[in-house]
């Protein structure tokens, strides 16, 4: 019975992990804006979310053997680092597009806020329904 | 909380941007020099960033790892008067190029502001956070 409280907060949860890996990345593609050499990384936040909760299948673990432990569900792999591409060539092979990185970081963070909002939209609601007033 | 990493990313960029504009400085202090400390004339220098691995999944922070000296062949003014002229009457300056110093000075403080703001955007949304379902 408990759970089926808490269950719709698990998508939230997951979304807001990913959000925040993202962010880290972000920022570690804006740090590495002069890195010669340095190819700037994302995810797919899409796919990524949609393999975190299990509602494509990501990675699953076969069990062809009696002794074998099926993946726990909820369970998630990191998610696929991508390559980002170069917008324009540079002489020092860095591929960080500052353009691109902060208008991501500002869409992340913007987004951010918004799984927040809608966990705490979520977790008031819950309280409402069970002090019943 | 992966967020916190952001801290260690960022502030690692924002002083290895601090150290590129601290080189910036002495090279400009010393666009006009004769001598360096070993007698020489000065050379420009350059520092080297280097991607530095912060533990987590693709956390990527900066270090410098070298300070390079450039060993292109300083100015020379004939000016046989100058106590520090060779043989032939020529004084070697630094070979500093103003300009260049110029440049990379406002693209280092353009990006230590840039990762100050990265910063700055993480705190407010880990408080936010901390207030998470109250």
């Amino acid at each position: 019975m408990l759970n089926r409280l808490t269950d719709t907060l698990d998508f939230q949860g997951q979304a807001l992990t990913l959000r925040s890996e993202r962010q880290r990345l972000l920022a570690s593609n804006i740090a590495n804006a002069d890195t010669p050499g340095y190819i700037a990384r994302d995810i797919n936040f899409a796919q990524a979310l949609k393999e975190a909760t299990g509602a494509q299948g990501g990675a699953t673990l076969n069990t062809s053997q009696a002794g074998h432990i099926a993946a726990a569900t909820g369970a998630r792999a990191e998610p696929n680092l991508l390559y980002a591409t170069a917008s324009q060539t540079n002489l020092d092979r860095n591929s960080v597009d500052m353009d691109r990185e902060r208008a991501n970081f500002a869409d992340n963070s913007v987004k951010y806020e918004a799984t927040l909002r809608f966990i705490n939209g979520n977790v008031r609601t819950m309280l409402d329904a069970i002090k019943g007033q | 909380m992966s967020m916190f990493n952001i801290f260690n990313v960022s502030g690692s960029a924002a002083s290895a941007q601090s150290q590129r504009l601290n080189v910036v400085a002495s090279n400009l202090a010393n666009a006009d020099t004769v001598a360096g400390p070993d007698g020489q004339a000065y050379k420009a220098r350059q520092v080297v960033f280097q991607t530095q691995l912060m533990g987590e999944m693709g956390a990527a922070g900066v270090q410098v790892s070298t300070i390079t000296e450039d060993q292109t062949q300083g100015r020379k003014v004939h000016d046989p008067k100058h106590p520090a002229a060779d043989a032939d009457g020529y004084v070697t300056y630094s070979n500093v190029n103003p300009v260049e110093e110029m440049v990379n000075m406002i693209s280092a403080s353009r990006s230590y502001q840039n990762n100050v703001e990265v910063m700055n955007t993480a705190k407010s949304l880990l408080l936010k956070t901390l207030q998470m379902g109250q």
